[in-house]
């Protein structure tokens, strides 16, 4: 830390009719440096993280001839959305030439369900575990939790085992299922120790009050959930939409999920690597996430940190 | 007819035993307080009378129904708590009707209700608020009418005021009185503070460890506690216990300051058969300045001479810490006459007012 010099010419005592006080000033310009220094550090890093979205942005927008002859990073000379509406309809992957289209349908198809059941099941759950507590739910809960750590590669072979028997290999709702329940760990965690912070008196109000399992779940703790379902609509959303390994495995071709579908785009083709598309597919690809993420973000922050009750 | 009836009440969680066999009853229109320190299992009591609670074994009266396995919902009771326990997301209306609604009380019905409860406590200008914009007494109050609106059988209070500051507790407390007054229903309220019981209550409960020590009116409490825990616990500051022996069967003797003897005579003969030591309790507003005008206002008034170690003025009162042998006693004087630090001091003690104890058993002689 720096000495702070003595000032001769400040006197606390005297008058100062000027208004001009230099350690005032002093801590004025050391505030004006540090927050720099900080700003600084902060815009290099964003540039650093934002620089590959910024190239994909650019090649979606480059002709591939262009591409061709400047190279894969560099400042756009030409300008169109063909790419765009390539990747979106008509690219042709594997044989059939409908671009990502049905994948992104079938992306949504898969992860809106998977998402609002298993925050559901993950609501109820969490009612249940922190406030109708039974023996051995502690027991059940940490079960739960094991879930939470439990790589999905580790249950590929047992899903492949059900899903074959219940015929729902290569379909969405096969996927909608598994997510369902691989999701089931995280949704239950967050909402159990976001319903542990009510208070236990207010369920035995409403005990007296003649309220029910079901009417206490509705009338009281569903009222006071929405910052905590934010979080796991939110946590659920970008996990399942961007999801991959289940999808690779368990369906092919025109049942796929995007993020599966845009491996087939990369991997696929004797012809010369389309960047253009592909950098479309893929932002096509990462809009949903990326647009929750915009609109929920503060959201998601908030709901986490803050608890039932204000 | 009593309005609730408890018999040999036990509670216990495995090994562990909160309630050791509670016998309580509460007469229609009663107020019950019970009273003691944390721990001994009062809240567990309350919540076992609202049903909140399992019942280990003994049996719940709630008036003419044993209530030991009936729903929360189905005892027609309510309750107050601490926390308040208001719905946050509620309206004050919603919080006062939530209960009609499960009950379902035809809408007309829960409106009047409403009306009636909010005109009693003075909250008609808060129904469309959230409790999160209420203050502290304000949400008292609306956990009160949440109560009220049911009329029940009986009514439950979990500590209802320990949240408030000090000067609004005080408000809260006369106006619970002035409601029960009112509204004339049998009550049990739990609290820790001995001044809540006394002021609000017509029969306390004094518990300690899991058990009922006294069961009786405030002042058959506050004059003869029934042993030195109750004696100990009721009043503030404390009744002072003074080890003493028995010299005959009308007077006993107490260790003075300067280690001699100090001989009390008793107000009325001890009975055959008390041992000889016992334990002298005596109230610091029993304790006076010994004048001869005070012994013929109070014949039982025995004196002894005590060191002031030190005076504490509170503005009504002045408290005053006497050496006495080896241990020191709160005397409560009248601020114009108290004694002053380091003066020696005559006592009048008023021992038609003093207990005695047994110091083996604790209880009252």
């Amino acid at each position: 830390m720096a000495e702070i010099a003595p000032d001769a010419s400040f006197d606390p005592a005297r008058p100062n009719p000027t208004g001009f006080d230099p350690e005032a000033a002093a801590a004025t310009r050391r505030h004006f440096w540090s927050r720099f220094l900080v700003y600084a550090v902060l815009t290099l890093f964003a540039i650093v993280y934002l620089v590959p979205l910024l190239v994909v942005i650019f090649n979606s927008l480059r002709e591939q001839s262009e591409i061709a002859r400047n190279g894969l990073i560099s400042v756009p000379r030409s300008f169109r959305f063909d790419a765009w509406a390539q990747a979106w309809g008509s690219y042709c992957v594997s044989g059939t030439c409908e671009g990502m289209k049905r994948n992104f349908f079938n992306s949504l198809a898969m992860t809106i369900p998977a998402t609002i059941i298993s925050t559901i099941l993950g609501a109820m759950n969490g009612y249940i575990l922190s406030k109708w507590r039974f023996r051995g739910s502690e027991l059940i809960f940490n079960l739960m939790l094991l879930g939470v750590f439990m790589p999905g590669q580790i249950s590929l072979m047992p899903w492949a085992f059900l899903l074959g028997k219940l015929g729902l290999t290569n379909s969405t709702y096969g996927l909608v299922l598994i997510h369902v329940v691989q999701g089931i760990s995280f949704t239950t965690l967050f909402c159990r120790n976001f319903y542990v912070s009510i208070p236990d008196d207010l369920i035995k109000a409403a005990r007296i009050d003649g309220a029910g399992f079901w009417r206490i779940f509705r009338k009281i703790i569903l009222p006071l959930s929405p910052p905590i379902l934010i979080v796991t609509v939110i946590w659920q959303f970008t996990g399942i939409w961007n999801e991959y390994l289940f999808g690779v495995v368990f369906t092919s071709g025109q049942q796929q999920p995007i993020t599966a579908a845009l491996v087939a785009l990369t991997a696929g083709g004797t012809t010369a690597r389309a960047y253009d598309v592909m950098s479309a597919a893929v932002l096509i690809g990462a809009l949903p996430p990326l647009l929750i993420y915009l609109f929920g973000g503060k959201y998601f922050v908030r709901g986490l940190t803050q608890g039932a009750i204000k | 007819m009593s309005a609730l009836m408890i018999r040999n009440l036990h509670k216990s969680y495995g090994s562990l035993e909160i309630l050791a066999g509670i016998d309580l009853e509460a007469k229609t229109g009663e107020f019950v307080a019970l009273v003691g320190p944390s721990g001994c299992g009062k809240s567990t009591l309350l919540a076992m009378i609202a049903g909140l609670e399992t019942v280990t074994s003994g049996e719940i009266w709630i008036g003419d129904r044993l209530v030991n396995s009936v729903q929360p919902k189905d005892r027609d009771i309510a309750m107050v708590f601490q926390s308040y326990a208001l719905y946050p997301t509620m309206t004050v209306r919603q919080n006062i009707t939530f209960g009609m609604e499960s009950r379902g009380v035809p809408k007309a019905a829960q409106a009047e209700a409403v009306q009636r409860v909010a005109a009693l406590l003075q909250i008609e200008q808060l129904l469309k608020r959230k409790p999160g914009q209420l203050s502290g007494g304000q949400r008292q109050r609306v956990a009160m009418g949440r109560a009220l609106v049911r009329d029940p059988k009986l009514f439950l209070f979990d500590e209802p005021l320990s949240n408030l500051d000090a000067k609004l507790r005080v408000d809260m407390r006369t106006e619970i009185k002035k409601l029960h007054h009112r509204v004339g229903k049998t009550t049990v309220y739990v609290t820790h503070d001995q001044v809540e019981a006394m002021t609000l209550a017509s029969r306390i409960a004094v518990m300690n460890q899991g058990s009922v020590q006294q069961f009786d009116t405030p002042k058959r409490i506050y004059d003869r506690p029934t042993n030195m825990f109750v004696a100990g616990f009721m009043g503030s500051p404390a009744m002072n216990f003074i080890p003493a022996r028995l010299t005959g069967s009308t007077s006993i003797s107490v260790r003075a300051a300067d280690g001699s003897d100090a001989s009390l005579a008793l107000a009325a003969p001890m009975p055959a058969g008390a041992p000889k030591d016992v334990v002298l309790g005596i109230r610091p507003e029993h304790i006076y300045r010994f004048t001869t005008d005070l012994k013929s206002r109070k014949p039982a008034v025995a004196s002894m001479q005590a060191p002031v170690e030190l005076v504490e003025p509170t503005g009504a009162e002045t408290l005053a810490v006497l050496r006495l042998g080896d241990l020191e006693i709160t005397g409560r004087f009248e601020p114009d006459d108290a004694p002053v630090m380091g003066e020696t001091i005559t006592l009048g003690i008023d021992m038609s007012r003093a207990c005695l104890f047994d110091p083996t058993t604790k209880a009252l002689l």
